[in-house]
């Protein structure tokens, strides 16, 4: 036996799990039964309403692993503009309200075998490869509000300025897309005049 | 806390947006499945972060540029959604085939209006054979 395993298994017990531990198992179990919902409820709307259960776990998860400034931006982002997008997106559609048998194409079981041999392979290795590793979260807090500023905009200036130009190219690409026809093409073109 | 929980949740969440992605009809049913995805890639990232106490806060740092690009992401696929609805009447992966090969090359009365514009070499010799066989 390595001494690292000697070491884990004086400093931390297997079967004593903390209340940290705890915690994050059962919002765990929650996040990802939210998940499986998400993509096998045959009601579209249903769908992006088990998403932000999902989003919201995956937020407290982030809090439990001390990292305050992330989980808010999750929370501000993904359960408030991308959920509320996408239901636009769905309602704008005509997604039908009900239950709609067509929800799942025809290489379902095909899918599943592929999800659930990735899920095996995956789990098997991370488990075995992360087996004496352990966090350390009673040092301190990691992602508060001030931390990540700091290292945001003292060490990761010029990637973060990238990403709002790609940002806003995105937005304006978006509006593009979405755009009516524009002045000088028929009411039935349907494309812009750019696309032409 | 152990390492391996979030580790094994991520990937749990990762695979369930697999599944997603490859089971789903609706175009939007298949972006969120992307989010889920992504979503299981920042828990990762934020994982290790912590794990490792980095001094320059890199897993955070790419969090947000990730959450960023997610939502870039949404927006854009969303207005493609849209559109195609549009055009189309419908949102559904399985019937935009237009860029799938067709099924027997030689009969498709398409082929030869689409390759007609191109006259390099290989293009006419293939047209060529086609009409003497």
């Amino acid at each position: 036996m390595s001494p690292a395993v000697h070491l884990a298994a004086t400093g931390h017990g297997f079967l004593s799990p903390t209340g940290v531990e705890i915690a994050f198992l059962l919002v765990g179990i929650a996040t990802f039964g939210a998940a499986v919902l998400t993509v096998t409820t045959k009601q579209l709307v249903h769908a992006a309403l088990w998403l932000v259960v999902a989003l919201g776990g995956l937020a407290v998860e982030y809090l439990l692993l001390t990292a305050e400034f992330i989980a808010w931006v999750q929370v501000l982002i993904y359960v408030g503009s991308v959920v509320v997008l996408l239901l636009f997106g769905l309602m704008l559609t005509k997604a039908p309200i009900g239950r709609s048998p067509d929800a799942d194409s025809g290489n379902r079981p095909v899918a599943l075998a592929v999800a659930v041999a990735a899920a095996g392979v995956l789990v098997w290795v991370v488990v075995d490869a992360f087996r004496t590793t352990w966090i350390e979260l009673d040092k301190g807090v990691q992602g508060s509000t001030a931390v990540s500023g700091e290292s945001l905009f003292r060490h990761w200036v010029l990637p973060f300025e990238a990403l709002s130009v790609l940002l806003l190219a995105a937005l304006v690409g978006a509006i593009v897309l979405s755009r009516k026809s524009g002045h000088d093409s028929g009411p039935g073109a349907g494309l812009g005049k750019e696309q032409r | 806390m152990h390492l391996a929980y979030p580790a094994v949740l991520a990937v749990l969440l990762f695979c369930t947006g697999l599944y997603g992605v490859l089971a789903r009809r609706n175009a939007i049913l298949v972006l969120m499945s992307v989010e889920l995805m992504l979503n299981a890639v920042n828990l990762n990232l934020v994982a290790f972060d912590v794990w490792l106490r980095d001094t320059l806060h890199t897993g955070q740092a790419l969090t947000l540029f990730t959450i960023t690009i997610a939502a870039a992401e949404i927006g854009i696929g969303l207005a493609i959604v849209l559109l195609v609805h549009r055009n189309r009447g419908t949102a559904d992966v399985d019937k935009l085939r237009d860029l799938a090969d067709p099924p027997s090359a030689g009969q498709d009365p398409m082929d030869d209006s689409m390759a007609a514009p191109t006259d390099n070499d290989a293009d006419q010799a293939r047209r060529v054979r086609r009409q003497t066989a």
